[in-house]
């Protein structure tokens, strides 16, 4: 009992703000700024860009969980802490940096541009690059741990059995670790999906281009709060249909 | 010490497994020499923290030696002197772990061609390899099972298939069943023992189990503090202890015979009756504690009970281990008073006695 009052404050404190968005929704509205220019190209680019940086952060996310679940490399507490920075980092800050790095006078930035001729702020590649930078932290500390939890004398059982240690992680653990890993996956294009800070700062705001749908609600907002509302409803359904039909998916193998 | 090794003539050198095992800890030593004749199987058997998993593991490669070597078939699998030390998967070593281990995401199945289609054997054929494996332990019928659909006993015979069937060429068995209960176990153990039978390399069983060393191996290496202290035939050892270990608990009778519902005639002469009417070839085992002796024939409740010789007499601890010749010749731990009050000295004749119910009898 003495629970249930903050309990109930929890949740109505959660799940208000939705409401408040489907009552305040301009219903009449609704098809016209729907179907307005530039929406569905926002969000094309949103789904787009978080699945991106979804990938990009499980393809090399996943073998830096394994390094500090696993190896015995120097310093893994503080490889630890490197990797939760991005977390806790406000994601302005994580854009500034990334500027800092991947401008064009950054430190990678005028090397790639010099000799490449490639600069990444303000294109597609640094929306996906922002939103990969914010993830991938998600994506590690859920797969590490999942390793930790796994245990690794079915690695050893593997080596044992003639596999190499490449073919005990390919076949053994990273099934074993799977649902942690799809789990990670979620978390971190959901938060990709969301990401509004580091991607404004580091990609700025062109529609086509660099626009995803936050910064297309924020722009919006500015203008006619109406129309923010209906993007924000947009994503949001968008956003809880995809988690579900995952969630769906999965169901029956965990 | 390291060249007297290598050069020592050996009429194990070339064949089977051959080691000598040193790992240091911070608080413990194991220092082991240990060989294996191809066909042999030898029991590694020890109180817990012995060194005998210790022992499994660095053989399988999974810890390395601190000194020593480790050869197989003639070929250096690890030599610190010489920094030569192949990985656990280019050892050809089977290990069937204690909890066995089995890859939980896969059937039964892939669980047992795991091993071939790490060697590259073509997914079609290793699947078919693993079948004709999952057939002859039996579990023709379980071969697309997950292992946690399978029993104890079934799971325990998967992953000696699954060991076997990669052909390796010393078999490492950790404690293999242990993690089964009572009512599977002695069925396990004596399908665990044809099939031990029937393997030609090496192979190395621990366990701390003397029933289970003693009715698998051929021989049983008594390991104490990372130390050998005992080694021989099962039966010189428990007839021989040298330490109180081994006398407390190696010291077993155990005997082999034909059962009819529960009355064994014993293969070296004599009869036992047993509590379980069992029948066909068995072993029946008591320890020295339940057997009682007296001056005369007892009358009364024991229906086990034949005339013995003392031969001899030997201190273990608070008790007297008395061996008696007989139909069967039988170890006795009575208490010093009773060695005084019966008279016992070499040659005495007596009676011994054993309750049914303080036998056991296993299939064979």
């Amino acid at each position: 009992m003495v629970l249930a009052i903050p309990a109930a404050v929890a949740l109505g404190f959660l799940v208000l703000p939705l409401v408040g968005l489907v009552v305040r929704t301009p219903w009449s509205r609704l098809g016209t700024e729907l179907f307005a220019a530039g929406v569905w190209e926002a969000l094309r680019l949103s789904l787009l860009c978080a699945t991106l940086a979804t990938i990009a952060a499980t393809v090399a996310g996943v073998p830096l969980a394994w390094l500090l679940a696993r190896s015995n490399v120097p310093g893994r507490p503080l490889l630890r802490a490197l990797v939760t920075v991005p977390l806790v980092l406000p994601p302005v800050v994580g854009g500034v940096a990334l500027l800092a790095v991947f401008g064009r006078r950054g430190l990678a930035g005028q090397w790639l541009d010099q000799w490449f001729g490639i600069s990444l702020p303000f294109t597609t590649a640094a929306v996906v690059l922002a939103e990969a930078f914010v993830a991938m932290p998600f994506l590690v500390l859920s797969v590490e741990g999942a390793l930790r939890g796994a245990d690794p004398r079915y690695e050893e059982a593997a080596a044992t059995l003639g596999a190499t240690k490449w073919l005990a992680f390919r076949r053994v653990t990273l099934p074993l670790v799977a649902p942690g890993i799809a789990a990670g996956a979620v978390l971190a294009w959901a938060r990709a999906l969301g990401e509004f800070g580091a991607t404004i700062t580091f990609a700025g705001n062109f529609p086509g281009t660099t626009q995803t749908m936050p910064l297309a609600v924020y722009v919006a907002l500015e203008t006619d709060p109406d129309v923010a509302i209906v993007l924000s409803l947009l994503l949001l359904a968008v956003s809880v249909a995809v988690l579900a039909a995952l969630r769906n998916r999965w169901a029956p193998t965990t | 010490m390291g060249a007297d090794d290598m050069t020592a003539a050996h009429p194990l050198a070339g064949s089977g497994l051959d080691a000598r095992l040193v790992v240091t800890r911070a608080s413990f030593t194991l220092d082991l020499r240990l060989e294996i004749a191809p066909g042999e199987v030898v029991a590694l058997l020890g109180p817990n923290g012995a060194g005998k998993t210790t022992t499994l593991r660095a053989l399988a490669g999974l810890v390395p030696l601190t000194a020593g070597f480790v050869r197989l078939d003639g070929e250096v699998l690890e030599e610190p002197a010489t920094g030569l030390r192949l990985p656990p998967e280019r050892r050809e070593l089977g290990v069937v772990f204690q909890d066995y281990l089995l890859f939980p995401h896969l059937s039964a199945v892939e669980n047992v061609a795991f091993g071939l289609r790490a060697r590259r054997v073509p997914r079609r054929e290793a699947h078919a390899r693993a079948r004709v494996f999952l057939d002859r332990f039996g579990l023709a019928e379980l071969t697309e099972a997950k292992p946690r659909q399978l029993s104890g006993g079934q799971a325990q015979r998967v992953a000696l298939a699954r060991a076997l069937a990669a052909e390796p060429r010393c078999l490492l068995l950790d404690e293999p069943l242990a993690a089964l209960d009572a009512a599977t176990r002695a069925d396990v153990r004596a399908d665990l023992r044809h099939r031990l039978e029937a393997y030609d390399g090496s192979c190395l069983l621990v366990t701390h189990d003397p029933l289970d060393a003693m009715v698998l191996a051929d021989r049983l290496v008594v390991l104490e503090g990372g130390r050998a202290t005992q080694e021989g035939e099962p039966a010189e050892v428990a007839y021989n202890p040298r330490t109180d270990y081994v006398a407390t608990l190696v010291g077993l009778n155990l005997y082999r015979g034909r059962a009819e519902r529960g009355v064994v005639q014993l293969t070296g002469g004599g009869e036992l009756v047993a509590a379980q009417p069992l029948s066909g070839q068995v072993l029946v085992a008591f320890p020295p504690a339940a057997v009682a002796l007296h001056r005369t024939q007892p009358d009364g409740s024991p229906r086990n009970c034949w005339p013995v010789t003392v031969t001899g007499l030997e201190r273990h601890g608070d008790l007297v281990r008395v061996r008696l010749d007989g139909k069967p010749s039988v170890l006795a731990d009575v208490t010093p008073g009773a060695v005084a009050e019966l008279g016992i000295a070499p040659n005495a004749a007596l009676w011994a006695a054993v309750k049914a119910t303080e036998t056991r009898i296993y299939p064979a």
